[in-house]
């Protein structure tokens, strides 16, 4: 395992690198897109319900590897020239959004509708009502279930390995089929994402622990 | 001058008509008690009055806004019409000042300066001063009901209307509650629509009293012949039954 480490070493760092960078995205993006989702629905609208509804189930229910590979070959054949990083990122992130909806809206529905109503006897539109008073209620009922998403999503981002995306999975092949010595090459890449999925949901834990 | 105007609202859930025929006309400055058994829809007819409730027929009108007109902006009438609810409703992701101060900053656009001072006269006027750092969750259920209450009045509103704003609360702190009312119902220029079961607060503060059973309204006169003899048979039938225990 040393051995794998030291030979490679600037290796896994890229793909390290690239890990995070890809999980920082998709993060990111799959936090706003996510949210956007649950918020249409639970719109009073009966077209944004639907909308949110369907994206939800329909990037659920496809396996990632699926809609990845999608992305990989569709986009450049009909839109603009993407690697597979980027492809990979823009899978990752529609894939991950669908959930971070589902959890993000069951965190909307369970604040009691009093404090819609409250907010709105007051004068306040819906939208103030949600953004002052039900979003940052639900978010902060959210936390835990978002922490095990995010966790998903660096693990999920292995995903680009298949599409050619410099990711620690990725790297990990390489050396594997470059030194013969596959299962030291995957104990160091379980190792490094290990590294990045521990802290991360020890942090969930603590921000869920400070803020309840 | 009339407040609240309903003529010949209906109002349905579904296939259950709620609200039938309701003709009603409550002026300014009135103080008008509704009372009636569960389910006789008191509670929705006060919701109704600023619009947690859609009306499906009739004319509604609140302080000049038409109801039932779709276009009308449900919001500009809402600054005029405070709601205190049973369940106090406070914001449980802000604290006790702030609960008071965030409809003036963002409807009313006041100043922080004068929002401050608003917020600070009402919690006194509640008997709350010393807990705007509180948060909901660390108040009692009567001193939430009296936040509630200086939530609403922070707007300085026009009407109130409460909505059975003792029903969940311990015996012992519904006094303190009903004491605030009181006060708020004092103000020559308040217009308040209670929804209640306190016999002997109703006929404390109510100038008129609407007894109400299945979706109608049984009986709508002065608060002293009501207790004394009420017309309707519904009516005495249900003063009988409370006043007893």
């Amino acid at each position: 395992m040393i051995n794998i480490i030291t030979s490679h070493w600037s290796e896994l760092l890229t793909g390290f690198g690239w890990t995070i960078f890809s999980s920082v995205l998709a993060l990111l993006f799959s936090l706003v897109i996510g949210s956007i989702f649950a918020i249409l629905e639970v719109l009073p609208n009966k077209i944004a319900r639907t909308i949110g509804k369907i994206y939800v189930e329909v990037f659920r229910n496809i396996p990632l590897l699926v809609i990845t590979m999608f992305f990989y070959i569709a986009i450049p054949m009909y839109i603009v020239k993407i690697n597979g990083f980027v492809a990979g990122t823009i899978g990752l992130t529609i894939y991950t959004s669908a959930f971070i909806a589902e959890t993000v809206r069951s965190g909307i529905q369970s604040i009691d509708k009093g404090q819609m109503e409250g907010a709105r006897s007051t004068g306040m539109t819906y939208w103030q009502s949600m953004r002052y008073i039900i979003l940052p209620q639900a978010f902060k009922i959210v936390i835990p279930p978002l922490g095990n998403q995010f966790v998903n999503l660096v693990k999920n981002s292995s995903v680009l390995a298949f599409v050619a995306g410099f990711d620690l999975m990725y790297q990990g092949n390489a050396i594997a089929s470059t030194t013969f010595d596959t299962i030291n090459s995957y104990l160091v890449v379980g190792l490094l994402y290990l590294i990045i999925t521990l802290p991360l949901s020890y942090y969930m834990q603590y921000l869920e622990k400070r803020l309840v | 001058m009339s407040m609240i105007e309903f003529h010949g609202v209906q109002k349905y859930y579904g296939n259950f008509h709620a609200l039938k025929d309701i003709d009603l006309i409550i002026n300014k400055g009135e103080t008008v008690v509704l009372i009636g058994p569960s389910g006789s829809g008191k509670s929705t007819l006060a919701r109704t009055v600023n619009g947690l409730e859609d009306i499906q027929e009739g004319k509604l009108i609140v302080n000049g806004h038409d109801l039932s007109n779709p276009k009308t902006n449900i919001n500009i009438l809402r600054k005029d019409v405070g709601m205190v609810f049973q369940h106090f409703n406070l914001y449980n992701n802000k604290n006790v000042l702030e609960n008071v101060m965030l409809a003036p900053r963002i409807v009313l656009k006041l100043s922080e300066e004068e929002n401050r001072k608003r917020a600070d006269k009402t919690l006194e006027m509640v008997g709350l001063a010393d807990k705007k750092e509180n948060m909901p969750s660390q108040v009692s259920g009567g001193q939430a009901q009296r936040v509630a209450i200086a939530r609403s009045l922070a707007m300085q509103p026009k009407c109130m209307l409460f909505d059975e704003p003792t029903s969940a609360l311990d015996p012992e702190m519904i006094d303190d509650v009903l004491q605030v009312i009181k006060k708020v119902t004092a103000q020559s220029d308040m217009t308040s629509l209670i929804v209640t079961h306190e016999m002997g607060f109703a006929k404390e503060v109510a100038d008129r009293v609407i007894f109400m059973d299945e979706g109608q309204i049984l009986e709508d006169t002065d608060t002293k012949s009501f207790f004394e003899k009420p017309k309707n048979e519904r009516a005495q039938k249900f003063l009988s039954k409370i006043l007893t225990h």
